[in-house]
């Protein structure tokens, strides 16, 4: 990617040509700047630190706000983000703020997984940008940016040297964000001892390999202020909205025993300077090195990701929209593979059912025949019997009129003898 | 040094106002909408001794980092003139930007013959003025108009139109981008309207009704030192009559007006266009003076006399006030439109291919 510009390099077939009066485009950086002035500002600070180190408080000092921070308690279970939404207007010129805080960063036994919801609160961010910038129909300007512009990463004012939390959440956020480190209650450490914890910060991002913000060199305008700047990192602060008497004034300061740290004065603490770099001097080129090198890095691999390449098999350039149809192609065609294998298993599952039923068909079938013919076979037993009977019974019907017949002529030639002894 | 001065010197900028103030806790942060008014911001306290502010934070500082950032990256425009040859585009173009930019300037061997077709010729300058640099594009179209039979002659000019945009979305499609990517997009266009003093003719009303619809049009007529006042004010009349008969809308357009104050100033300008100017780059003596100006015999034309031509309304409209609306116009409207009609046609043409009717498409993001 090309780095920041230093100077627009004249275009091969572009002849500089010399005005001969006053035109009147010299009013466009004004015509600009009253865009802007109307569309409004968006920035965005990250702030990560332990609980009770004083993000909140700085975040108040940095822009003469109350914002209505409480207290976190030291019990979470897991790092969570706040985000908060301001409109702050000075002069001319709204200011939407979003400050988002860390809640219970490093309170957790095991800090292992600390960094990952701030990486995925970031991710979430140019993701949702992403999607913006892809629709068909969007709507960029009047987009809420809420991209993380700018990141404090506060470290603990032991005075020794970094923890190894900071330097692998800094580690993992380099990549990803501005960010600016700063030594939190630095009315803690002795300026001898801030001297020499400030160069062993250093050294330690340096030998990890930490990338943080360093402010811009290339224009000439702030180039010696940001180069003295660059030196300071990082800033020790302090922060404070309550106010104190000194002198005949009332400043923002801390009041102890021994003295009375007052913020804003650069020989008690690097609060200033950190007011200046972070939003006098740079806060464009925060915005700026966020849009063109953060979220592009982060685009670019997100699309990667998804399959789509800029140039194809034979290293020719290929559309981005050339592999979504090609995408889309591979996709319906899936589809319809999908669709033809379901029907197909439609009609095996058919097939089956109906022999099953056809199976149960025919079995019963040959059971009804059986008992058809296990009831005839009864029935003609049945009838066999009662010939059987029927037999016997004429018979014996015959043989009873017979024997009466007998029986009758017996008595009548009985009679008959009775009759003729009678008679005799 | 400034940067000092900021800590040091009294400030009479008022206190940073907290308007309103929102907050989401959750797993899944994300800010939400406003809720309520937030308190009031803390105020410098003033116990007798000198009246230092320190509530002052410098958010408004960042005007000034915009504006350095802007004259570091420079500005580009691109106009594009139109209109039949001989109606003096090359010379306004020459007036406009006091200085030889117009394409026949440039090319030594100037061919005067008048192109068969249409032709599409750009050229580009690097000017500067107290510290701003802008890369001037001036797009000619000679032929345009020319020919016996002017039927379609806006279809190259709509292609080259079309094909910037084109370009433009290629490179921000791409997966890895250019810092900047560079805008050849049109960003406004000149036509010129021949001083006949009756009405549009039938070849102003196509082009500029088909082209309305993806540039600013600007519409001037050409010169128009051959027009009396009253000859002027009718045919303005006129034309405006017939811009609205044939719903034209050029620049400014009415639906792109953004708030009542923006309304108001472009109100002005609308009952003012088309301009009737007039160009030139010669100077001649007037009163004492050095201006640019035609010499006849009957008086001296001067361009940048209001009484004589609206040159000067022009140039101000164009340069000094609303140069980068036009080109905000054009990016965030014309281009916006043109990629969401891109990208709605591949999914028509993908859908035919497919044989799928268009309504099982859902609205497919990219």
């Amino acid at each position: 990617m090309a780095s920041s510009d230093v100077a627009r390099q004249p275009d091969k077939g572009v002849r500089p040509l010399s005005l001969a009066g006053h035109v009147g485009f010299d009013s466009l950086p004004d015509q600009l700047v009253n865009k802007s002035i109307c569309q409004g500002f968006c920035f965005n600070i990250l702030c990560i630190g332990e609980t009770g180190i004083g993000k909140s408080t700085l975040m108040d000092t940095l822009f003469n706000t109350n914002f209505e921070n409480f207290e976190s308690s030291h019990f979470e279970p897991q790092v969570k983000l706040r985000a908060q939404t301001y409109d702050l207007q000075e002069s001319n010129v709204r200011l939407r703020l979003t400050v988002v805080n860390t809640v219970g960063f490093g309170d957790q036994m095991n800090k292992q997984e600390s960094y990952q919801p701030v990486v995925d609160y970031i991710d979430r961010q140019f993701e949702s940008y992403l999607q913006e910038e892809l629709k068909i129909k969007r709507s960029l300007h009047n987009y809420h940016d809420s991209r993380v512009h700018a990141c404090l990463y506060f470290i603990s004012p032991s005075g020794h040297s970094l923890k190894s939390l900071d330097l692998v959440t800094m580690k993992k956020l380099d990549s990803k964000v501005n960010i600016i480190p700063v030594i939190a209650k630095a009315d803690t450490i002795s300026k001898s001892e801030l001297h020499k914890f400030k160069i062993k910060i250093m050294s330690e991002l340096v030998s990890n390999g930490v990338q943080i913000y360093q402010f811009p060199l290339d224009d000439e305008t702030v180039a010696k202020v940001n180069t003295t700047m660059n030196g300071h990192l990082p800033f020790a602060v302090v922060g404070s909205t309550e106010e104190v008497s000194v002198g005949n004034k009332m400043v923002k300061a801390r009041q102890y025993p021994w003295g009375v740290v007052q913020v804003e004065n650069e020989n008690h603490c690097d609060f200033v300077k950190l007011r200046e770099m972070l939003i006098c001097v740079n806060m464009e080129d925060l915005r700026e090195q966020t849009h063109t090198r953060h979220y592009e890095l982060y685009r670019r691999c997100k699309l990667e990701e998804m399959g789509f390449k800029d140039t194809g098999p034979e290293s020719k350039p290929v559309s981005l929209q050339q592999t979504y149809e090609a995408k889309r192609q591979e996709f319906l065609v899936e589809l319809q593979k999908r669709e033809d294998e379901m029907r197909q298993m439609f009609v095996q599952r058919v097939k089956e059912k109906e022999s099953e039923l056809k199976e149960a068909e025919r079995e019963l079938q040959s059971r009804f025949e059986q008992l058809k013919r296990l009831h005839a076979d009864e029935k003609a037993a049945l009838e066999e019997k009662k010939r059987l009977l029927d037999e016997d019974q004429s018979s014996f019907s015959k043989r009873r009129a017979a024997a009466q017949l007998l029986q009758a002529q017996s008595l009548t030639a009985n009679g008959k003898k009775d009759k003729d002894r009678k008679n005799e | 040094f400034w940067l000092h001065s900021n800590c040091l010197e009294p400030r009479n900028s008022p206190a940073l106002n907290p308007l309103y103030s929102s907050s989401a806790m959750s797993e899944a942060v994300v800010p939400d909408a406003m809720v309520s008014p937030a308190v009031g911001g803390l105020h410098g306290e003033k116990a007798g001794g000198p009246a230092v502010d320190f509530s002052y934070v410098g958010i408004d500082a960042i005007l000034e980092q915009m504006r350095r950032k802007a004259m570091k990256q420079g500005f580009e425009l691109n106009i594009m003139v139109v209109g039949q040859s001989g109606l003096g585009k090359s010379t306004l173009m020459n007036t406009l930007f006091k200085s030889k930019v117009s394409r026949k300037s440039v090319l030594a061997t100037a061919q005067e013959k008048i192109p068969k077709t249409i032709e599409i010729k750009s050229i580009s300058h690097d000017i500067e003025e107290k510290g701003v640099r802008m890369k001037l594009t001036v797009i000619d179209t000679p032929g345009f108009g020319d020919q016996i039979n002017n039927e379609n002659c806006w279809q190259p000019i709509m292609k080259f139109i079309n094909d910037q945009y084109e370009a433009y979305l290629q490179e921000e499609i791409n997966i890895n981008r250019k810092k900047r990517i560079p805008d050849s997009r049109v960003h406004c266009c000149i036509y010129f309207i021949p001083p006949t003093g009756h009405c549009l003719r039938p070849l102003d009303v196509e082009f500029m009704r088909r082209l309305s619809k993806v540039v600013n049009i600007v519409p001037v007529i050409a010169k128009a030192d051959t027009l009396t006042l009253e000859e002027r004010d009718f045919f303005k009349k006129k034309i405006r009559e017939e811009l609205r008969a044939n719903g034209i809308d050029v620049y400014p357009q009415k639906e792109f007006d953004e708030d009542a104050e923006d309304r108001m100033i472009n109100e002005k300008i609308r009952e003012m266009i088309p301009f009737a100017v007039v160009g030139s780059d010669q100077e001649y003596q007037v009163n004492g003076r050095r201006l640019l100006g035609r010499k006849t015999k009957w008086g001296t034309i001067e361009v940048e006399n209001i009484a004589h031509c609206e040159f000067a309304y022009l140039r101000d409209l164009l340069i000094r006030t609303h140069m980068q609306n036009i080109k905000d116009i054009t990016s965030s409207i014309h281009y916006e439109m043109y990629r969401v009609r891109r990208l709605n046609e591949n999914n028509t043409v993908m859908a035919h291919a497919n044989g799928i009717p268009e309504h099982h498409l859902a609205a497919h993001e990219m």
